[in-house]
């Protein structure tokens, strides 16, 4: 015999004497997963971006989330912790945010329908924050798993390798574009869904909100597509050395031989 | 504004569709007039079904933004007919009746219905605590700034634009809708009334309600009494979230 709790949740009647506090955690978690991955993203954009600095600026990053310049050997093993928490806050936001998606055809249609009809600003840009936010379950998947299990491979050479050479090019150009439309709609959502920074005239902040949202979804682009750039030259550069591995000059010893 | 546009002629396309009739099915027909100065969406209706269409339906009672009844889709967006002036807008106006109440038929729709259904799910009336009926004891004051703030979102009309633009009521059936929303923060801010928090989590604590709301701000971009929709419904969602993640 089932226990008696089971017996009435199973029929649909846990929730009687007082509502779940469920959707309320989770409200709150969604948001915040978002939120914390949107601030991820522009570290991560600025990290990335070191390349524009020249090579040395990109690998004293790489070696520095190694632990190298605290530790005195690079430990790889760390980058795999990091991507493994970020993976965790992709598969948590992203489980709590599909609630959000159409569940059927006749939703879908209903919403599309919708959407063409009103042309309405704030409800176009969520539909395409739901369309990015599909997109990011494949693409971030793919990319998060490759850093967890290879992250010794990222650095100057071995990054452009993988644009130029290794078939990467393309997925992160789209998931560059997915995640600066999402993360950015993303972020503004949570200001006013919240009604963070109203201040006393909500219309005004919300229209400066707005201003700044396209502001940054612009800047990061650019940033993001100057990068991109920047690591396929190189790997075009290196396009016959498979493997090359980029250590500054100035590095003595190899701080990769050393933690061997 | 410029005098020479108010003559105008105007093609008003209606959308057409009696569910009633058997076989009947959606289409658009159009009407033209001329534009007169001052013309509302209102006039220009009544105008056609007085000369031109006696079978057109449609919705007015106070015509001045009270009553609520006009709601109707003009170029897509849900808007009160009697407070739309047609010099506002292009030549060509198209109209079609707000989805998501039950259709009564061509422009005209059930909304009462709905707001009532509404209403009795959130209980939206004073929650006071009992006591013996006296109808000559004074009414205990209110601060006139709380009395200013209650009042400000009881300005509601019931007019149904906020339901008709919100994607997330289109999609799910049972979402309370921005109206639904006011009128809990309306009875939150309320001193008469008795209900706590956790009495209105109760009510709005689920996707139904408050976490439903995925933040589109069309209701409040809609709103034709200009009702502070997107503040009270974040207010709401942190009062409770507070709730849900203390109580
Ligand atoms: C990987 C799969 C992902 C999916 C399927 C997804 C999906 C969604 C959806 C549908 C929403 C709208 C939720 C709502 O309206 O309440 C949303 C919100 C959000 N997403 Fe994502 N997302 C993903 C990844 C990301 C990533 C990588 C970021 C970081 C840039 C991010 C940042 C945000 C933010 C800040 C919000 C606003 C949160 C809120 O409204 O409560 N998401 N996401
Ligand atoms: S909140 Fe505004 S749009 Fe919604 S029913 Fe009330 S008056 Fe109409
Ligand atoms: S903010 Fe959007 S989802 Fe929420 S009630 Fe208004 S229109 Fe609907
Ligand atoms: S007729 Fe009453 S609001 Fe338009």
């Amino acid at each position: 015999m089932d226990s008696t709790p089971n017996v009435i949740a199973g029929v649909g009647l846990a929730d009687r004497p007082r509502k779940s506090r469920w959707p309320a955690r989770m409200d709150l978690a969604q948001s915040l997963t978002g939120l914390a991955l949107g601030l991820f993203m522009w570290g991560h954009m600025f990290f990335v971006s070191s390349i524009l600095l020249g090579k040395d600026a990109m690998w004293t990053i790489t070696k520095f989330f190694e632990g190298y310049f605290v530790l005195g050997t690079a430990y790889p093993g760390i980058v795999s912790v990091v991507v493994a928490v970020v993976f965790a806050l992709v598969i948590v936001h992203a489980f709590l945010a599909m609630r959000k998606f159409p569940a059927n055809y006749q939703q879908y249609r209903t919403f599309i329908g919708h959407r063409k009809l009103m042309a309405h600003e704030d409800t176009t840009l969520w539909w395409v924050q739901a369309l990015t936010g599909f997109l990011l379950f494949f693409l971030a998947a793919v990319h998060l798993y490759q850093m967890m299990m290879h992250p010794g491979d990222i650095g100057p050479y071995q990054s452009g390798e993988r644009i130029w050479s290794g078939g990467w090019g393309p997925l992160y150009i789209i998931m560059l574009l997915a995640v600066e439309f999402h993360g950015g709609i993303g972020l503004y959502r949570l200001a006013v869904k919240w009604g963070w920074f109203e201040g006393k005239d909500p219309n005004a902040s919300r229209k400066r909100l707005k201003t700044l949202k396209w502001v940054l979804t612009a800047f990061f682009l650019a940033l993001g597509v100057a990068t991109f750039v920047a690591y396929a030259k190189i790997g075009y550069q290196i396009r016959d050395q498979k493997g090359a591995v980029y250590t500054p000059s100035w590095v003595v010893p190899n701080p990769m031989e050393k933690a061997k | 504004m410029a005098d020479n546009d108010s003559h105008r002629k105007l093609r008003i396309h209606a959308l057409r569709y009696n569910p009633a009739k058997a076989g009947d099915t959606p289409r658009i027909q159009t009407y033209e007039l001329e534009e007169a100065p001052g013309m509302t969406l209102f006039i220009a209706l009544s105008e056609i079904r007085e000369k031109q269409d006696p079978s057109l339906q449609f919705d007015f009672v106070c015509r001045a933004g009270i009553c609520g009844s006009c709601g109707m889709m003009i170029n897509g967006r849900p808007g009160l007919a009697c407070r739309t002036v047609t010099k506002d807008l292009e030549a060509d106006i198209s109209l079609a009746p707000l989805p998501v109440f039950e259709l009564i038929g061509d422009l005209s729709v059930n909304s009462g219905k709905w707001m009532r259904g509404m209403s009795e799910k959130l209980e939206t009336w004073v929650h006071a605590q009992e006591r013996a009926l006296d109808l000559k004891r004074i009414e205990e004051p209110m601060d006139p700034a709380l009395a200013e703030a209650v009042y400000e979102l009881d300005r509601c009309i019931e007019c149904g634009c906020c339901v008709a633009s919100c994607g997330t009521a289109r999609m799910r059936e049972d979402f309370v809708g921005a109206v639904g929303l006011n009128k809990i923060a309306r009875f939150r801010l309320d001193p008469r009334d008795k209900r706590t928090d956790a009495d209105f989590y109760e009510l709005v604590g689920d996707d139904n309600g408050v976490f439903g709301c995925m933040s589109l701000l069309a209701c409040h971009d809609v709103c034709p009494k200009n009702l502070p929709l997107q503040t009270q419904i974040a207010f709401l969602r942190r009062k409770m979230v507070v709730q849900g993640t203390q109580g």
